[in-house]
């Protein structure tokens, strides 16, 4: 298998889907000629031309309305948000078109596109630029809401949301577009919905998704060196979550951390301590804790905005508490 | 994809602003103030009001029985919406229909003289005041009667209501319920058209307040940029809700917000059923030609409430003004035309009239008889589970 970063994974998720379905088109600010502000889509105009990777104005709420437009009528487009952030500007669009056609039209119009692009904070990129967006499109039925944290979900992921029929919020961590890994040379689609046990372990469960499942796997590696043993649970997809998996992997260690990038009040977090009290509560050996940024706005200046995020040292300290070991 | 030429050269300045609507519209005058005529706005504002605009291909039938057919049929579609909407009113007024319900009466001639001309390949795309294209689409009385009363025949079987009337089979993709939301998604579909190297045009009405929205600002230039066979329909009728054109836009000949996009525009009297369709022809050629957009001001005028829950007239518009553009009913233009033609007779239009009332009495007799839908469609067409696989 070959090593390959991130976002040569969504490279050649994007390629080779376009290669497969000529409906396939990829649409968003510089993807064309400027090769991607975050270069997920180099080489695409190059091979497929202007009709099918199409620069777009700075105009967000237009361009997705163009894809729900564009799906509507038969084509499959990828709407590149050049981040997240952008994004709200774009919501009616996600939210009021794309999520609610299949359903207002008693299953007329479906909605086979895909939302994506760079989620979450980078490094000191201050309030508006350093979002996770996962819990706020989770909330919305008629959406899949797609949290990759590796290259081989990335591009495993991205091949399933391209060819699914529903509209699929796809969100890349921004940090991890440089971060590499294995990925098969043959062709592989990973399943939408299906969470993956990243680690195994017996004393306490990690679930996570996105960018903290890197975060996740360090916590548990120094757990490790001290004898805790973690479950590394990946939902990879936020919604439709995979409650089985979550509910396996507590059953097993009776006890749960989660951990994720965005705010608590109403996170993806949150569910999952609900589907974990439902499920598993004569299991539970400890409270739930949850790992997850400050419940403010992301500072610039670099120590309050490392306060601000999780990381491993909380994590790890989160793991300790459930386990009611005191350092 | 190419952007388009660089703007032309046009300097002309829009003529004094009467901001209304009908017969006030053939005071408006384009004024031009260099000698070089451009071809991106319609001289012929003015004349398309009355007689002139039967000069157009598209009214200008061949024989008389063909002008009688052409005709009567407009008139049929044009009084099927008006009787339709009615006894909407009245299945309203019973609890019969729920919800928000935007009545499209005294805006006929806008809807059919359109639609009359599109080809059955062609799309439309429209807001939530849509029962009038629907049925100018050929939706059936029965499906939409049966979508007000939230029943299972209805044409999306009781998910949507009044403001989501959808039908694939005829190129209507809705009936969508936030303004200005639906014109990017018209320009999606022109984006389609052209991808696929098709000469389908998508018709895209609005109201005219919804020009004050971004949605329209990005898919006007979109459209423009990419040069997309769409057709941007404003029905100018006077008022977004309760706040008149004067009181929400910053240019009263709302026409001109095209020349912000080097866009063909035009302004025609909604009233007129042949002048809206003079325009609409040259509209769709340019589109389905040469896959170039317009943008048509139609000034129009709605004789009820904004929706139900509203009076007709007393707060934002006074009976007089009301009682004033009731006398250029779109419908009864039409008839007198006819009757001056001799293409009409009372008796003619007695027979019309009764047989479209019981088409509609049909629609509600259905619609009482068709069943509610089963609890358990509630969680029907969520998500699909289908992959292109």
């Amino acid at each position: 298998m070959a090593v390959i970063t991130y976002r040569e994974a969504l490279n050649q998720a994007l390629r080779e889907e376009m290669a497969r379905d000529d409906r396939v088109f990829l649409m968003g600010e510089e993807v064309a000629v400027y090769q991607g502000a975050y270069k997920v889509s180099k080489g695409l105009l190059q091979e497929f031309g202007e009709m099918r990777v199409v620069d777009t104005p700075i105009t967000e709420l237009g361009f997705a309305g163009v894809g729900v437009g564009a799906a509507m009528v038969g084509l499959r487009p990828i709407i590149e948000f050049m981040t997240w952030n952008f994004s709200l500007l774009a919501l009616d669009q996600v939210v009021n078109a794309a999520a609610k056609m299949l359903y207002m039209t008693n299953g007329q119009f479906p909605m086979p596109m895909v939302f994506r692009g760079p989620n979450g904070s980078a490094l000191q990129l201050a309030a508006q630029h350093s979002q996770a967006w996962e819990s706020w499109l989770a909330h919305i039925p008629g959406l899949k809401v797609v949290v990759p944290g590796t290259p081989y979900d990335a591009k495993g992921l991205l091949k399933a949301a391209i060819r699914d029929d529903n509209p699929v919020c796809f969100l890349e961590g921004e940090m991890l577009y440089n971060t590499k890994g294995e990925v098969p040379d043959e062709e592989y689609v990973i399943p939408l919905g299906k969470a993956d046990l990243k680690r195994e372990g017996d004393h306490c469960s990690l679930i996570t998704h996105g960018k903290m499942v890197l975060v996740a796997l360090q916590a548990a590696e120094q757990l490790a060196k001290e004898g805790i043993q973690c479950d590394v649970v990946d939902l990879r997809t936020v919604r439709p979550m995979d409650v089985d998996a979550i509910v396996a992997s507590v059953k097993k260690t009776n006890r749960a951390v989660v951990v994720e990038e965005g705010w608590e009040i109403c996170g993806v977090g949150a569910q999952v301590v609900d589907y974990v009290q439902r499920n598993c509560f004569d299991y539970l050996d400890a409270p739930v804790l949850r790992v997850h940024q400050a419940d403010t706005p992301m500072p610039y200046a670099k120590a309050i905005e490392k306060a601000a995020k999780p990381d491993v040292p909380k994590t790890i300290a989160a793991v300790k508490k459930v386990l009611y070991i005191d350092d | 994809m190419t952007p388009s030429k660089s703007p032309a050269s046009r300097t002309a300045a829009g003529g004094k602003t009467s901001g209304k609507a009908g017969a006030k519209s053939a005071d408006k005058t384009v004024a031009k103030t260099d000698a070089k005529p451009d071809p991106k706005v319609s001289e012929k504002a003015a004349a398309k009001s009355g007689t002139k605009s039967a000069a157009s291909k598209a009214n200008s039938p061949s024989s008389t029985e063909n002008r009688k057919a052409l005709h009567t049929s407009l008139l049929h579609t044009m009084l099927l919406q008006r009787r339709f909407e009615e006894r909407t009113a009245e299945m309203y007024a019973i609890g019969k229909i729920g919800g928000f319900c935007h009545l499209y009466i005294g805006q006929e001639a806008v809807s059919t003289g359109f639609i009359s001309l599109l080809r059955d390949d062609d799309y439309i795309i429209t807001t939530y005041r849509d029962h009038g294209q629907a049925l100018a689409r050929g939706m059936t009385p029965r499906a939409v009667m049966a979508e007000l009363f939230g029943r299972v025949d209805g044409c999306v079987g009781g998910k949507g209501g009044s403001m989501h009337l959808f039908d694939k089979s005829l190129g209507f993709l809705g009936g969508h319920g936030i303004v200005g939301g639906h014109i990017p998604i018209a320009a999606g579909v022109g984006f389609a058209i052209k991808y696929r190297g098709g000469d389908q045009v998508i018709v895209c009405f609005m109201g005219e307040a919804a020009v004050n929205n971004g949605a329209f600002h990005e898919a006007l230039n979109m459209a423009a940029l990419w040069k997309l066979p769409c057709l941007f329909v404003i029905e100018n009728n006077r008022y977004g809700m309760g706040t008149a054109v004067e009181r929400a836009s910053a240019i009263n000949d709302i026409y001109k917000r095209g020349a912000s996009y080097d866009m063909p525009r035009d302004v025609v009297d909604g009233q007129d059923v042949f002048a809206v369709r003079a325009a609409a022809e040259e509209a769709i050629a340019r589109a389905r030609t040469e896959s170039m957009p317009t943008l048509l001001e139609i000034r129009t005028y709605r004789f009820m409430g904004h929706s139900m829950s509203d009076a007709v007239s007393g707060t934002y518009r006074t009976k007089e003004e009301l009682e004033k553009y009731l006398k250029r009913d779109p419908i009864l233009l039409l008839r007198s035309q006819m009757e001056e033609n001799g293409d009409l007779s009372e008796a003619e239009w007695t027979a019309m009239d009764e047989e479209i009332k019981a088409v509609v009495q049909d629609s509600i007799d259905f619609a009482e008889n068709s069943p509610e839908p089963a609890l358990e469609t509630l969680y029907e067409h969520v998500l699909v589970d289908t992959t292109s696989d």
